[in-house]
């Protein structure tokens, strides 16, 4: 196992440099001259000159990746050009209600995707499965932010059940963590689905059903236990597709999370702020892929070995 | 029917009337192809049966209900909301084909070239495919939007990149299993050169399930770019693309539901089509192919 997480851990390390690069690359490949771009509109080419002194964009591009690499290993973006607080600072506020939203989104979804896959796989070709498939078939294909703007014009303008936006109370957590879990909901649907068929053509369920075992025995003991390894690394690849979801969801219900941070800085053209956070959200995304590796190493020992 | 299969059962029949028949018997498939033949239609005769302008503003008519006159009502510029899907069905259909359409081809190509050559080609490739899918999917649209600038133009263009990789992974996989084939062999033996071996005798066996990918990214990417329209990144206001219509509908939310009501429904409709289709296909052409 050790050597399996050595030999994972130095396969992400180029990624995670290439990644970095391009993210640094991103603020050089945008049109028109990063300090002018920073400095503001209206700056007169003194003040376009000491920025560029300042952020050390007159020295070489090597020298510039690595100064960018050091701060941003100490968290340290630079300034919003929108508030001119330090990135971090900005950030650091946005995190917690994203970690929120797509955490309940991630426990709904999975929960009734795994029931609804695993309802469908032990009522196959029967109306339970139908019904199941057209249920996920459809989920995949709604678009999030429809799904919001409908719940806002029922559950909201007409209902007033709940309210159409902000972050105060579990209330306000509801539809956007519907709208957003949905379409995993879904892909864990059809997910399981599969999963559990596969596992119930083994040879030993066959054995497990042959010798008299009860139904329940033979779904619960021998097919689920064996289906949740593939299962359980659906749902860590779907927290990066939560990750993509939660940007359209925020600006649907005005969430103060990352997504909604993301978009604002894109039309403010906040660039230190969208830098950190593409760096963030990407850097996200790969340790949640390592973690579901490890753990798929963990369960599976046949992985390790390859 | 099992008379009509038994008398069938002795003909040698070719993979591709194989596939119709498989095909066929699927009704779901078969509706949602029609349902996408009726999209297309409409997307591409829109000038001669949208019953208005899409573009003509009537400011006596202002959030209109839906009418005999105005059947998906007006927004708030008076204009038809009704013709504005059919004009909009034009280019969620041109974002989705275009941008899977140059996705693939260079998926494809950079699959061929990683499975068949293996050694640093391979390497350089996937990691660049690794590198791309670092990027959660629409993360890295919206960087390439905002060094582009927005625009439906440069949004085809972020949705073709990021799937790329997901062709170059799936044609690699099926390139390496193909490249060892007696049949490839024999061909090599005889002195094909590697564009011929690749092209003619490899590229053929990796298409099933790039057929069946397209259709389901045809869907994801339409969604996608309805998605970077509706937070304003994509086609911009005067035009009738159905994520844009969507944002602007959002202000009218309770006053006038229908502005948002219809042209997310035309979005659900026409993903769904591609996603049942690409189930279709699936089933009909490889059973054993998995949609991750």
């Amino acid at each position: 196992m050790l050597s399996y997480l050595v030999r994972r851990l130095a396969g992400i390390l180029p990624v995670l440099l290439v990644v970095s690069l391009l993210v640094f690359l991103f603020i050089h490949l945008l049109p028109g001259d990063p300090a002018r771009l920073v400095a503001g509109p209206d700056a007169t080419p003194q003040d376009i000159a000491a920025v560029r002194t300042d952020l050390g964009l007159d020295r070489p591009l090597p020298e510039q990746y690595l100064r960018f690499l050091v701060h941003a290993v100490r968290g340290d973006f630079g300034q919003s050009l929108k508030n001119h607080l330090p990135v971090a600072e900005v950030i650091g506020l946005r995190f917690w209600p994203t970690v929120i939203l797509t955490v309940t989104a991630m426990a709904w979804s999975t929960l009734f995707g795994l029931a609804i896959g695993i309802l469908s796989a032990m009522r196959r070709g029967r109306w339970p499965d139908y019904a199941g498939m057209v249920l996920a078939v459809s989920g995949l294909s709604f678009p999030a932010f429809w799904l919001g703007l409908l719940m806002i014009d029922l559950f909201s303008v007409r209902l007033h059940w709940l309210p159409t936006g902000g972050f105060e109370g579990w209330k306000s957590l509801v539809m956007p963590s519907l709208s957003l879990g949905l379409g995993v909901a879904a892909v864990m649907a059809r997910f399981s689905r599969s999963a559990v068929l596969d596992i119930s053509r083994e040879d030993y369920v066959r054995t497990a059903r042959a010798k008299g075992l009860a139904e329940r025995v033979v779904i619960g003991r021998h097919v689920l236990r064996n289906a949740l390894i593939p299962i359980i690394t659906m749902v860590g690849l779907q927290f990066g597709f939560l990750l993509g979801g939660s940007i359209v969801v925020e600006t649907v219900f005005s969430w103060p999370g990352l997504g909604r941070l993301l978009v604002d800085s894109v039309a403010y053209r906040d660039y230190p702020v969208l830098q950190a956070e593409i760096l963030l959200f990407s850097v996200e995304f790969i340790l949640i892929n390592l973690l579901v590796d490890l753990a798929y190493a963990a369960a599976n020992p046949e992985i390790r070995y390859q | 029917m099992s008379q009509l299969a038994a008398q069938d059962a002795p003909a040698v029949r070719s993979p591709v009337t194989e596939f119709g028949r498989r095909f066929l018997r699927q009704k779901v498939a078969v509706v949602a192809t029609l349902m996408l033949v009726a999209i297309a239609a409409t997307a591409c005769l829109a000038p001669w049966i949208a019953p208005f302008d899409p573009a003509a503003a009537d400011y006596d008519t202002i959030l209109a209900a839906p009418s005999a006159r105005h059947w998906a009502g007006t927004d708030a510029f008076g204009r038809d909301v009704f013709s504005r899907i059919l004009f909009g069905a034009r280019i969620s259909l041109m974002v989705g084909f275009v941008s899977v359409g140059m996705g693939s081809l260079a998926g494809i190509l950079f699959g061929l070239a990683s499975g068949f050559y293996g050694g640093w080609v391979d390497g350089l490739f996937m990691r660049a495919c690794d590198v791309l899918l670092a990027f959660p999917g629409i993360l890295l649209a919206i960087a390439i939007v905002a060094i582009l600038g927005p625009g439906i133009d440069n949004v085809i263009i972020a949705v073709a990149v990021f799937s790329i990789p997901v062709f170059a992974r799936l044609v690699r996989g099926s390139t390496l299993a193909l490249k060892t084939a007696v049949y490839v062999d024999a061909a090599r033996a005889l002195g094909a050169p590697d564009h011929i071996l690749m092209l003619r005798h490899i590229l053929p066996g990796t298409l099933p399930g790039v057929i069946v990918y397209c259709s389901l990214r045809v869907g994801t990417s339409i969604l996608t770019a309805a998605s970077l329209s509706f937070i304003g990144l994509g086609a911009q206001p005067p035009s009738p693309e159905w994520g844009a219509m969507l944002a602007d509908g959002r202000s009218y939310i309770g006053v006038a539901s229908h502005v948002t009501l219809y042209p997310g429904l035309a979005i659900f409709l026409t993903v769904l089509a591609f996603n049942l289709v690409g189930d279709g296909l699936r089933d009909a052409l490889d059973p054993k192919l998995k949609r991750p």
